[in-house]
């Protein structure tokens, strides 16, 4: 096996200028910039308080920043729906599993095909032709990422009664569906055990060398950002404290007081 | 992963005592009037299917009041509004077209009501409380009655399906005079039976029911993945809206159409609470249970309480309802088949 596990770097797909997000009177972020470059894995870090979900809510448009700008694509935007976000090719995942939890797990991810249906309520509402090839089309897609990521056996369970590593990779499979451009994955690896992080590492390796997609992710645990990422950011208490190559990051020494030295 | 399923049924019923007990007590209260033999079986029965005709109607409007729910976390207070105002539509633009026709313009109107409930009240009022929601609901019920009165006056006008009037009696071989069956009734029964089918298919085997089901779950993942939150809510008043006007068909043919339609919603909210509120067949199931109980209540209940201790026994029927939902409320907080909700504190 080759070190180019796959295509290089390219342009930048998404830059944040300056952008700052407070709560009442709590700055969550503070003046942070930083660009994530097509196809690449670039992972934010930080202890607990540091604005790392915020700053993915940012991305996604479910906060909008109080200053400052963010572009994708070239566009710059202040104000962004997240549903627009998606529109845009950006999906997510979530810390606290979001799934729809009184669905099957394919339910769950045919609903991340919600924006490829084409055919108007009243086609589907009368199972008109074109409707029911729509559903099958997506729904050969939907079994793909259900091999891709090796779930074939629980398609038909309800999403709640999946053990919590297989909720993560259902979750991971919704935004999938969306055939995402860029996918922000926030902490894929909190709560799993060894076994289920080399697996959730190994899909976001894949998604990443198979796709292309561009994945901005989250992760508490450094052996993984370390072994997985191209780029990392490093805040804390809302600041950027750090950002390069995970051994540029791991030299400095502002990076090491004030998160990997308190972590080792 | 599934303790509740693997637990043996005994030890089970012994942990729901109270529903059981709930359960006992109304059983016992149906088959009084025949073991006492206050009723003939011929009686008894005609009775029976009354109350869930009845029933079947107030499952109508609770469906709109769970379909709303079930979407978007909304206490729809104007859903009986809703009914009253397409009931009025339809009468009203029948005198001058085809029936067919005003029954058309009315779903348009409705269409363009859920819009404008979207546009106006929810998109302003996104993220607030439950109360707010639902005073702003209370607001729509009175805005609506009003309006619909002030544009189409407050008599009572005709709706008429072309529905057979006359009744029927059945079984005259298995009990003495046979049982005495509205037709109307069974038509309106067989209507909400298909509606009941036809959402439920909805809701299970299309793309757009199972954008409804998800953001009925939760709002920030379906709007993360690309569902619009507010065409959704769109789409839910417009099919509650549908549902209020066949409710208001039914209604309104039997009944006429008249202002007291839309304090059937008052009927219809214990029968929503009893289902469960989220729960489409328990919409139906808690109509049914109602209009019943209701019924038996108001003629036995009521012929007991004048027999034994010599009171008037009227005006049952008002009340039962809510006393019955009181009870279950309390031995069972998420209705029949609502979902449990434990919150952390």
């Amino acid at each position: 096996m080759t070190a180019s596990r796959r295509a290089a770097p390219g342009d930048v797909l998404l830059r944040i200028e300056h952008a700052s997000l407070t709560f009442g009177g709590i700055k969550a972020l503070v003046d942070v910039s930083f660009d994530v470059l097509e196809h690449e894995i670039r992972a934010i870090i930080g202890p607990n308080g540091a604005g790392k979900s915020s700053l993915l809510n940012l991305i996604n448009g479910v906060y909008a920043p109080l200053a400052g700008t963010i572009s994708y694509l070239g566009q710059a935007r202040t104000r962004m729906q997240p549903h627009e976000a998606a529109r845009l090719g950006i999906a997510r995942t979530f810390q606290s599993l979001a799934l729809f939890k009184g669905m099957s797990v394919l339910d769950n991810i045919m609903t991340g095909r919600t924006l490829r249906m084409r055919s108007g309520l009243l086609a589907q509402a009368l199972y008109l032709g074109p409707a029911v090839r729509e559903e099958i089309e997506n729904r050969k897609r939907v079994e793909a990422i259900i091999e891709f990521l090796e779930i074939q056996a629980y398609r038909r369970q309800p999403v709640g009664s999946l053990p919590y590593g297989l909720q993560k990779r259902v979750d991971l499979a919704r935004a999938l569906a969306l055939e995402p451009r860029l996918l922000l994955l926030d902490e894929p690896m909190a709560g799993m055990n060894l076994e289920e992080k080399q697996d959730m590492c190994r899909f976001v390796l894949d998604v990443n060398e198979e796709f292309g997609t561009t994945l901005v992710l989250i992760e508490h645990d450094m052996g993984v950002v370390m072994d997985i990422s191209d780029r990392v950011v490093v805040l804390d208490y809302g600041r950027k404290i750090g950002d390069g190559t995970p051994d540029q990051v791991r030299a400095s020494q502002e990076v090491i007081n004030a998160y990997l030295g308190i972590a080792h | 992963m599934k303790p509740a399923m693997q637990r043996p049924s005994i030890a089970r019923l012994r942990r729901q005592w109270p529903v059981v007990l709930l359960a006992a007590l109304l059983a016992a209260g149906l088959l009084a009037p025949l073991a006492s033999g206050a009723a003939t079986a011929g009686f008894f029965l005609e009775v029976m299917l009354g109350g869930l005709m009845a029933g079947v109607l107030y499952s109508l409007v609770a469906l709109g009041f769970v379909l709303i729910y079930k979407a978007s976390g909304v206490f729809n207070y104007a859903q009986g509004a809703m009914v009253l105002f397409a009931a009025l539509a339809t009468a009203r633009m029948a005198e001058h077209v085809p029936l067919a026709l005003a029954v058309v313009a009315a779903l348009l109107l409705m269409i363009g009501f859920a819009w404008l409930v979207e546009r106006l009240v929810l998109r302003p009022l996104v993220n607030q409380s439950g109360a707010t929601l639902l005073m702003a609901t209370l607001g729509i019920s009175i805005f609506l009655e009003g309006f619909g009165q002030a544009v189409w006056g407050n008599d009572i006008y005709r709706i008429d399906l072309g529905l057979p009037k006359d009744p029927m009696i059945v079984g005259v071989h298995l009990f003495e005079g046979g049982v005495l069956v509205s037709r109307e009734d069974l038509v309106a029964a067989s209507v909400a039976a298909a509606l009941v089918l036809m959402l439920s298919l909805f809701f299970q085997k299309t793309a757009t029911g199972r954008a409804l089901r998800a953001v009925a779950d939760d709002h920030l993942a379906a709007q993360s993945i690309g569902i619009p939150l507010n065409r959704i809510w769109v789409i839910v008043w417009a099919v509650a809206g549908f549902v209020a006007l066949v409710a208001g068909l039914v209604w309104g043919s039997k009944l006429g159409v008249q202002f007291s339609l839309s304090q059937v919603a008052l009927k219809a909210l214990p029968v929503a609470i009893l289902g469960g509120l989220t729960s489409i067949p328990g919409a139906i199931v808690g109509g049914l249970i109602i209009g019943v109980g209701e019924k038996f209540a108001d003629v036995f209940l009521g012929q007991a309480l004048a027999h034994w201790f010599n009171l008037e026994g009227g005006g049952i029927e008002q009340w039962f309802a809510y006393v019955l939902v009181l009870g279950f409320l309390l031995v069972r907080p998420e209705g029949l088949f609502g979902e449990r909700h434990i919150d952390r504190v």
